[in-house]
This record gives C-alpha cells, sequence and structure tokens, in this order.
C-alpha cells in the first residue's frame, strides 16, 4: 500500500500535472467498494431514489405567486428533462454566465412561478435536482460547446489546477495525479460528477456537487466558495466538460 | 469521528489522517470498556442459556468505506417449521455508545430466517449476531469488521 | 409523511417465500452527535418496524441508534393467501406512520 503522504510530496515537487487520458477515464463507481456499487445498482434499495421520489412528486405540486408546478410548463418529465441534466452547468443569456442546475430550477421559481428560491442543500432543492438529472440517467455527459462558455471554462480549469489551502494542493494534484491510490484508507477517485446529486454515505443523504466541492477544499483547508458563486459554478462547468462522454449515473451511492 | 490535532503541519496532518484510516485506535479508549457493555447485553438476553456456535451466518464486509452505512445480512440454517425455527435475531456490537444494534423477530410465517440492514459502527470492531430459536436455545456468529473514514469530510 | 420505498412481488404462488425490501427516509438522529452550539443533538430515531399480512404480524424489528440513517430492512415472508401486507414505522415520538401493498396469491 502506498504511503500517501511521499506521493504526494512527490507530486508536490513534481512536473505540472497531466491529464487523465480519455480512455483512463473511471467514474466513482468504480473505485467504490463492492457493497457501495450494490447499493446504487438496486433501485430499490438506493437511499437516493427516495430524493427522486420525493422530486416527482414536487414536480407536480403548484407553488408561488402563479400557482403553477413545474409540468405546467414542462410536462412529462421523463421527456422534457431527458438530456437536461447531461448538459449542465449551461450559459444562461440573461445573466451572460454559466448556471448550474439548482440556479436553474430557483431562476424557474422565482421567475415563472413566482415563488421564493429554494434553500442550497434543502432537501426540496435535492430532491428536484435529483428527479430531473435521474431523467438523464445512462446519457452521456455533454456540455454544448460554445465559444461563450470558453472563459468560463478556463476559469474552471485555473481553479482546478491551482494550488489552495494550508495543505497547498490542488485538485488536479489527487485527482489527475494520484487517483488510485489512497488517502486516509479510501481510494482516491478522478473526481468526476457522473452521478450527483449524489448520496454519500458520509453524509447520510443526497448532496450537491458544490457541497462536495466544499469538503475538498475544506480537505485541503481553504476557504470553501460559497453556494452559488461564480467561481463554484465555474468549476463544476469545467468538471463536467473534463467527464465529458462519461455517463450520467444520478443518484449515485459514495462513500 | 475526529481525528488529529488542529494545527498540525500539512505532511503531519496527512500521516495522522491515514493512521485512523488505517483502522489503527490506539488513540481510541480501551477495548474492555465497551466489551464488558456488549457482553452484559449478551447476557441479559440469553441469561443462563448456553450460546452455541453455528447455524447463523453473519455478513459484513471485512473493511468498511464509510462506517456510517454499513450493510448487514444475518441469516440462520433452519427449515422455518412450526416445530423448528428462528423466533428471533439479535445484533450487537462492540465499540458504538450502545450495544444494541436491532433485534429482529420472526416466526415459521417467515419461511427463510435471513434478514439485511444497513448499520452503523463508530469504529473497527466485532459484531456479533444471535439468534434465538423456537425451542429455546441459542446460536451465534460474529464478524470483525474494519471501518475507515471518508477522506475530505465536512468538519 | 416520510418518502418510503417498498419492494415486493405483486404475484406469488401459494406457499413460495418472497423477499421484502423496505426503505424509509429519516435522519435516525443518534443522539450522540455534537450540534454547532457544542450540545448533543437529542436522539430521534424510528424505534419499531412491524410487518402485517392479513393484520398477522409475520415481521417486527426493534431498532436502535446504530441503525444506519434512512433505516433499510429486506427480509422474508411465506405467500400465504391473497390480501394487504401492512408496514409501520414506528418513531421515539411514538408516531405511525403505515404503507399497505396488495399481493395476489394463486
Amino acid at each position: 500500500m502506498k504511503t500517501v503522504v511521499l506521493a504526494l510530496v512527490a507530486a508536490a515537487t513534481a512536473a505540472a500535472a497531466a491529464e487523465i487520458a480519455p480512455e483512463d477515464r473511471r467514474s466513482g463507481y468504480e473505485f467504490a467498494a463492492p457493497e457501495t456499487r450494490a447499493m446504487q445498482d438496486d433501485d430499490t434499495a438506493n437511499p437516493g431514489i427516495l430524493g427522486v421520489l420525493q422530486g416527482e412528486t414536487l414536480w407536480t405540486t403548484k407553488v408561488g405567486a402563479a400557482d403553477r408546478s413545474c409540468a405546467d410548463c414542462h410536462g412529462d418529465a421523463r421527456l422534457s428533462m431527458k438530456g437536461v441534466a447531461a448538459r449542465y452547468p449551461a450559459f444562461d443569456p440573461a445573466l451572460g454566465r454559466p448556471v448550474d442546475l439548482e440556479q436553474r430550477i430557483n431562476r424557474c421559481r422565482t421567475e415563472h412561478q413566482g415563488a421564493e428560491p429554494l434553500t442550497w442543500e434543502s432537501a426540496d432543492l435535492l430532491a428536484l435536482s435529483a428527479f430531473v438529472a435521474f431523467q438523464s440517467r445512462g446519457l452521456p455527459i455533454a456540455l454544448r460547446s460554445t465559444a461563450e462558455l470558453r472563459p468560463f471554462l478556463d476559469q474552471g480549469s485555473e481553479l482546478f489546477h491551482r494550488r489552495e489551502g494550508q495543505l497547498n494542493l490542488s485538485c488536479s494534484q489527487c485527482h489527475d495525479d494520484n487517483w488510485g491510490k489512497r488517502l486516509a484508507g479510501s481510494v482516491i477517485p478522478q473526481g468526476h460528477p457522473t452521478g450527483y446529486p449524489v448520496y454519500r454515505l458520509e453524509w447520510q443523504s443526497l448532496g450537491s456537487l458544490q457541497r462536495r466541492l466544499r469538503n475538498c477544499m475544506i480537505g485541503v483547508r481553504a476557504e470553501p466558495f460559497e453556494y452559488g458563486a461564480p467561481e463554484a459554478v465555474a468549476l463544476e462547468l469545467y468538471l463536467m466538460g473534463r467527464a465529458s462522454g462519461m455517463t450520467l449515473e444520478t443518484p449515485a451511492v459514495r462513500p | 469521528m475526529d481525528v488529529g490535532p488542529q494545527s498540525a503541519s500539512p505532511t503531519r496532518r496527512l500521516i495522522l489522517l491515514a493512521a485512523a484510516g488505517f483502522g489503527l485506535t490506539s488513540l481510541a479508549a480501551p477495548a474492555d470498556a465497551t466489551s464488558a457493555a456488549m457482553e452484559e447485553a449478551i447476557r441479559a438476553l440469553v441469561g443462563e442459556a448456553a450460546i452455541n456456535r453455528g447455524k447463523v451466518k453473519l455478513e459484513l464486509p471485512p473493511i468498511v468505506e464509510n462506517g456510517n452505512t454499513v450493510p448487514l445480512t444475518v441469516s440462520v440454517e433452519s427449515p422455518m417449521t412450526e416445530t423448528d425455527h428462528v423466533a428471533s435475531i439479535h445484533i450487537f456490537n462492540e465499540k458504538n455508545p450502545q450495544p444494541y444494534v436491532a433485534a429482529f423477530h420472526l416466526g415459521p410465517r417467515a419461511g427463510r430466517a435471513a434478514v439485511s440492514a444497513r448499520i452503523r459502527l463508530a469504529d473497527s470492531q466485532r459484531v456479533t449476531a444471535i439468534a434465538r430459536l423456537g425451542d429455546g436455545s441459542f446460536w451465534s456468529d460474529s464478524a470483525d469488521v474494519i471501518v475507515t473514514l471518508a477522506a475530505c469530510a465536512e468538519g | 409523511m416520510a418518502r418510503v420505498l417498498i419492494n415486493l412481488p405483486a404475484r406469488a404462488k401459494r406457499g413460495e417465500v418472497i423477499e421484502i425490501k423496505t426503505l424509509i427516509a429519516h435522519p435516525m438522529e443518534t443522539g450522540y452527535r455534537v450540534g454547532p452550539t457544542g450540545t448533543a443533538i437529542p436522539r430521534d430515531i424510528i424505534n419499531r418496524f412491524v410487518c402485517t399480512y392479513n393484520d398477522a404480524e409475520v415481521f417486527r424489528a426493534e431498532l436502535f441508534p446504530a441503525i444506519a440513517a434512512n433505516p433499510f430492512i429486506a427480509f422474508f415472508t411465506v405467500a400465504t393467501e391473497s390480501g394487504e401486507l401492512a408496514f409501520s414505522w414506528t418513531d421515539d415520538h411514538v408516531e405511525t406512520q403505515t404503507e399497505v401493498r396488495q399481493i395476489t396469491v394463486e
């Protein structure tokens, strides 16, 4: 078993991080223990499915001053939402920047339903994003490659490769250079957001990609991004681009 | 489970995290204290009766990715008839704050004496399953589990 | 009403042993976690689960804080006759949630 300390110290002094070759990319699913994978594979026993079911109910619930449900505009989610989560974060022309799925849901709430936005990591927001993302399960991740997204992808890449925190580590050093090796008893995955919102055993609940990124940043003792910060969305965008072509697994189960 | 001092240098912190993750419990309380609690809880169930080894199979992963959710399956060889069946299965643990995990009550209508659940384990430890048969006899099986921490948690 | 997932066959042969899987959304607060103020968050768990088959109890579980959040319980029962299976979860506030499912046994 390789000692992670030596590996990371070596990486800290090594040359620039190398990106993972497309054929070497593996979902976090492949790094999880057999029993964790079994939990994900069984729709009758995957705790994340509870969130999807909750989202299904919310989809048809009328809310807000407009007294409208998601279904009133979008109809059957199985048709209208198919492929959507696979191409988020997406560029929002009105805002002039990308928004992630949770932000898009909240924009619908405030602008079309006349309702208050749902709080980050609230059960309802997670349930709705889980339900929407579930409609893209099995589809390949495919961001729209538009010129408008380019500067934000670059920003995300810069964030992914820059060192941060008291431990002075970049995302890339663990997830590009040392994936497959162990950190504190867990195997380091490649960091692809293939199953969000994910049921993380550590959280004992569903959680968003932003929450997971905050955990990583706290892990290297950096100040985590605020929920919804442009940097957070840029990083999400970069990660989804990096995972381009990989299959969406929402709701995934991870340790 | 909190590990490591707050002001350690990065390298030392990583070593401590790695050490804790590999299940080295030198920082934990002595095993005796809570093993005794498990023994006592088992005695309270079983009384003076003998606990036989056999018939019961307790399945737990030997190394667990996250102690918050550990899949457990316990099964007992039994025809599950009126005269020969499993009445109940009791799960105990050694190092959680409490020795009890669950008690499952079956009977001949179960058809098969097998139950699956997901449990929490606070630390690497022994888990014990005790089955009470319809005839009042007790049978048991144990499993030792190594519990690792998630890397990059919130706290 | 907590979200519930129950999985069992809709039909079975008489005498067949069927597997039932249940999952309910619940944090199963152990009572040992310390909150942001430094005081322990009070225990709040589902402590009892019962399955009845046409009103006869066929399975019962007593649960403790060591049961993981969103409790998953899978067990077996003999398909004896057509009718109703009822699943009840009771929590520390002595509130019970019950879900029913039909089964056809031929």
